[in-house]
Order: structure tokens, then C-alpha cells, then sequence
């Protein structure tokens, strides 16, 4: 039976991720740092014509954190910045409460995340990637 | 007095002074420890038989408060033995001593040039407060590495003299690795150097019998929740001619002699500052806190500070016997229980300590994971952190039990992963 936290999806984005890795000369970057845990995660992006044409992550964390960020990478892929953002919006506020409402965006894997709302303190965990790329579409 | 803590009698003792512990491995004392029963009454009293300032009001609430403030000044200057009780000064912790140390004393005494040194096994609090110093005063830091199985590395020791530091700022006990760094080994090299020694007690002086007179040192920090206290107290001890050579460091009420007007002063004012202690304990002090703290220290001199080191040194023999068989388990700091306090650190398989931490504690085994506010020492490993098991005198070898069960299940859910 799957753990209510570790799905096995989860563990399998975090111990093999397909898009980690680093981008030359991304046109998006930042880097995203949990202080209170030591996590980081680096995320590159290579967007044109206001689509994401690539992305990819690189970084030190546990494996919800990473999971996560390889998500991330899989879910944004090829999304305009819009629909990029719209999606980045619809996770966090699906994630960050207690009984959520149906997503209006399908999050497909991101949903096996929702185990966090059992640990809140994991919380920050699940959305540090996500955070990051708010901080990288706002900066660049 | 002493009571040995694997007694039977002892145990019932613990499991009333405790009674919160029941059912739940905590393991986690090196952040922060369990506060006794006896010891949360003293800090209720304080309010619950009326609540009074201390050293001002002339009623008896507030000669109760000051009469327990000041008994626990002598209590603490007893258990390090001090020289006198006006040598340890209350503060908010043992960063904030820290703080007060290398602001008041370092910006007096450390000139462009001087050589700081701090090992690669500190807290950041007793690391920032020094490399921040040598920044406003252009002195330097000298880094103090580390063995490979994270002993202070005492082949760099020539080097170190040579430099002629004009501090050491060192712990006692590694929050990481547990170590215990041989004080009666170094300080005489650096004291024979005019070096000023200021030891971070915070995972010492709560596990090991203290004599600051002994050990030779010139200043000492700790915190009272890491020994059976409460949080926001702890203690700076210094000598006595270093504390009256030192500016105040937090100006206000309670740490003048006297303030006048005085138009031919600078800025008007003649302040003459209070004596030892109370020149450095300005405005009104966490009052049910120090109640607490001598209340706690009352409560480690019962049982006995050699009981304590006895215990400790047992649960590190149970446990590394019962954790070595455990496949996978790599346990970091010094292998023989003789040197090391009751930290455990170590790493399972590879699994992020966030993750096996959060699987730990579902079991009910309450452990620490990350970086322990020691990165450099994360990053010179390579590693991002640690998982850390951490013992007091409540901790009893069934914990270890239960931290063992709840590492085989963690195990189970990271199958194939790790």
C-alpha cells in the first residue's frame, strides 16, 4: 500500500528525475533556499515566444522537495508564461489548504503531493520549486 | 548527592517529575530538553502568588522574587564554580551571552590584525557573533579543522599558537557530532599565549560537572532549556577583572549607579554605570525564567551531575550497540563513549535526514534533522545534514529501542529507493 506522504510516484521523481540537470544561458533562473533545512533548488528556464520550451532543476533537498522541483519541470514544460503561472497559482492554493476544492487546472501528478497537508511543516518542502519559479518569472 | 538513574526508584521518580514523556521517544534534548514538574512549579509560583518586579519594589511579592532571583545567581555560580556570583550574568540565552561577549569585549580588546580562532565544529551562534567582530575591528579568523571522524584536529594546534590568536572562541560538546573537546588538553597552550578562552556551554554545562575555576577558561555561555530549565535564560560567566574592564551592552533601566543632569557633561548627562552584575542586565529580566533556571540547577545537583555523565555514557554504549546492527546506519563523531556526550548523528541509507526524521516521528521517535546550524561543518562533509538523536537523564535505553523499530519501518517505506 502507498504511504499516505512517500507515494511511490514521489520517490521515483525524487530518486530519478528526468529534467535535472543545468541549462546554458537560460533566459529565466533562480535560485530558491529553505533556511530552515539547508534545501536548495535551482531551477533554468529557456523560454521563447512567452512559451517554456525547457526547463530543468538542480539541487540538494529531501525527497518531497525534489520530487516537487521534477514535477515542476515536467508540469510547466511547454506551458506559456501564462498558463505557467495560472498552474504555478492553482497547485499553491490547492496544496495549502485543509480541504481543497477539485483544481480547475488538471495537476495530474502534482496531486500525489497532497499527502503534506498531514505535515504541515513539510509544507515548505512541496513548494519550495514552485516559489522559485515565481521568484525566477518576476526577476528575469 | 547522587542517584543512579537506571534504578528502579529512579525511574519511578523521572516518570513523575516527567510524566509527558510516557509513550514518546523524545530524543531531541540537544535542541531543546524536557522541563520537570518541580521545576515548572517554581516558575508558576512566581505568578501564581503574585507577580513583582525585582530589585525596586519594598512589599514582600517583590522581595520573594528578589530573594529567588538573586539565590539563583549563587546557585549558578556554585555549579560552575564561579568565584563569585557577580561574575555570571543573566541573559536571554547563549547567543545573546555570545552577542554580549564579542560586542562588549571583542570591540574593547580585539585591534585590526588580531587573529580570532573558531573551530569548524561551532553553532552559528558562536561563530557569526566572531566572524561579524573581525569584520567591524579588520581582525582575522582562523579556522580550526577537524579528524576525519570529527575530533578537533590537534596536529593544526602548532600552526594555531603560532599565530598568536587573541581568542579562542570553542565549544565544549559539538551539537553534531557530540564530541567532547578536551578543554584540560587545549586551554593551557593558549593560556600560556595570554590567549582569552571563551567557551559555548550550551551542550556542555548541562551534561558534564562544570568547574570554571578548574578548566582555566576566561568565559563561559550556556543556555538553561537545554538543562531541564526553561527557554529564554541563560547565563555569561566571565572573570571577574575581564566583566569590570568591559562597557555595558544594553543600555536602560537597572544598570546605572546614577544618571544627572549635568550641562557640563558630554550630551548633558554624568552616567556612572551600575556594579557587577547588573551593569550588563539592563531593563526588566525574564524573572520567572532565572526562578527556573535555579529551580533546574536544584534538580541536576540532586540527582548529580557524575549520574548524568554515567547514564549518558551507558545509553551511548546501548545505543551504538543496538544502532551498529542495523544495516546501513553509518553513526558519525567519535566511536568510544568516553568522548562523546549524548549526541548521536548518523544517516540511513542514503535517506534525506528531513524525510527519515518525518518518518521517525510518526513512529514516536522525536529526533533533529538538517544542518544543525553548523553548515561549514555540513559543507567541509559534503553532506546537507544529519539525523540527530539526542539523550538526557530521562532517556532511557527503551527510547533507543523505539528509535531502532522506527528506523527498520522507515526502511520498509524507502524500499527500493535507498
Amino acid at each position: 500500500m502507498d504511504d499516505d506522504l512517500y507515494r511511490a510516484i514521489i520517490l521515483e521523481h525524487s530518486s530519478n528525475p528526468p529534467h535535472r540537470g543545468r541549462l546554458d544561458s537560460p533566459t529565466h533562473y533562480d535560485e530558491g533556499i529553505n533556511p530552515s533545512c539547508g534545501d536548495e533548488v535551482e531551477l533554468f528556464f529557456r523560454v521563447q515566444d512567452n512559451v517554456i520550451e525547457d526547463v530543468t532543476f538542480d539541487g540538494v533537498g529531501c525527497s518531497i522537495c525534489l520530487a516537487s522541483a521534477s514535477m515542476l519541470t515536467q508540469a510547466l514544460r511547454g506551458k506559456s508564461l501564462d498558463q505557467a503561472q495560472e498552474f504555478y497559482r492553482a497547485f499553491k492554493s490547492w496544496i495549502t489548504v485543509r480541504e481543497p476544492e477539485p483544481s480547475p487546472v488538471d495537476l495530474d501528478e502534482l496531486e500525489a503531493l497532497g499527502g503534506v497537508r498531514n505535515y504541515p511543516v513539510r509544507l515548505k518542502c512541496a513548494l519550495l520549486a514552485w516559489e522559485t519559479f515565481s521568484t525566477a518569472m518576476s526577476k528575469n | 548527592m547522587s542517584i543512579a538513574l537506571n534504578s528502579a526508584a529512579a525511574e519511578d521518580r523521572l516518570r513523575r517529575d516527567f510524566p509527558f514523556l510516557e509513550g514518546t521517544a523524545f530524543l531531541d534534548s540537544a535542541a531543546t530538553s524536557q522541563m520537570p514538574l518541580p521545576v515548572c512549579q517554581v516558575m508558576a509560583e512566581h505568578y501564581q502568588l503574585g507577580a513583582s518586579n525585582v530589585h525596586r519594589g519594598v512589599y514582600a511579592w517583590s522581595e520573594r522574587a528578589t530573594d529567588r532571583f538573586e539565590e539563583t545567581r549563587k546557585k549558578v555560580a556554585t555549579f560552575i564554580n564561579a568565584r563569585s556570583e557577580r561574575e555570571c550574568l543573566f541573559t536571554s540565552g547563549t547567543t545573546d551571552a555570545i552577542n554580549l561577549l564579542a560586542t562588549s569585549w571583542g570591540e574593547s580588546n580585539i585591534q585590526a590584525g588580531d587573529v580570532i580562532v573558531v573551530s569548524l565544529m561551532e553553532h552559528h551562534s558562536n561563530m557569526l557573533p566572531w566572524t561579524q567582530l573581525a569584520a567591524r575591528q579588520g581582525a582575522e579568523v582562523v579556522w580550526w579543522g577537524l579528524t576525519s571522524e570529527g575530533a578537533l584536529d590537534l596536529e593544526q594546534l602548532p600552526q594555531i599558537l603560532e599565530r598568536k590568536p587573541k581568542l579562542l572562541a570553542l565549544t565544549w560538546v559539538s551539537n553534531v557530532l557530540g564530541t567532547i573537546n578536551p578543554l584540560e588538553q587545549i586551554v593551557p597552550a593558549f593560556r600560556a599565549l595570554g590567549t582569552t578562552i571563551a567557551i559555548d556551554g550550551a551542550q556542555g554545562v548541562p551534561h558534564l560537572a562544570c568547574d570554571v575555576q578548574a578548566l582555566g577558561i576566561d568565559f563561559l555561555s550556556f543556555s538553561a532549556h537545554k538543562m531541564c530549565g526553561p527557554t529564554g535564560i541563560g547565563v555569561l560567566w566571565g572573570k571577574q577583572e575581564h566583566l569590570e574592564a568591559m562597557p555595558p551592552y544594553r543600555f536602560g533601566g537597572s544598570m546605572i549607579l546614577s544618571v544627572r543632569p549635568e550641562t557640563q557633561a558630554p550630551q548633558g548627562l554624568q552616567v556612572r554605570w551600575a556594579d557587577l552584575p547588573h551593569k550588563f542586565e539592563g531593563g526588566t529580566p525574564n524573572i520567572s525564567g532565572v526562578h527556573g533556571l535555579g529551580a533546574a540547577i536544584d534538580y541536576l545537583s540532586e540527582i548529580g551531575m557524575d549520574a548524568i555523565r554515567s547514564h549518558e555514557i551507558e545509553l551511548n554504549r546501548y545505543a551504538h550497540e543496538r544502532l551498529s546492527k542495523i544495516e546501513g546506519l553509518t553513526l558519525f563523531g567519535p566511536s568510544e563513549p568516553e568522548k562523546r556526550s549524548g549526541v548521536l548523528s548518523f544517516d540511513f541509507k542514503g535517506i534525506h535526514p528531513h524525510d527519515l526524521a518525518t518518518l521517525l516521528g510518526r513512529e514516536g521517535a522525536c529526533v533533529r534533522a538538517g544542518h544543525h546550524c553548523c553548515q561549514p561543518l555540513m559543507r567541509h562533509w559534503r553532506r546537507q545534514g544529519t539525523t540527530r538523536a539526542s539523550f538526557y537523564l530521562y532517556t532511557t535505553p527503551k527510547d533507543i529501542d523505539a528509535l531502532a523499530n522506527a528506523l527498520e519501518k522507515a526502511a520498509s517505506v524507502f524500499q527500493g529507493f535507498c
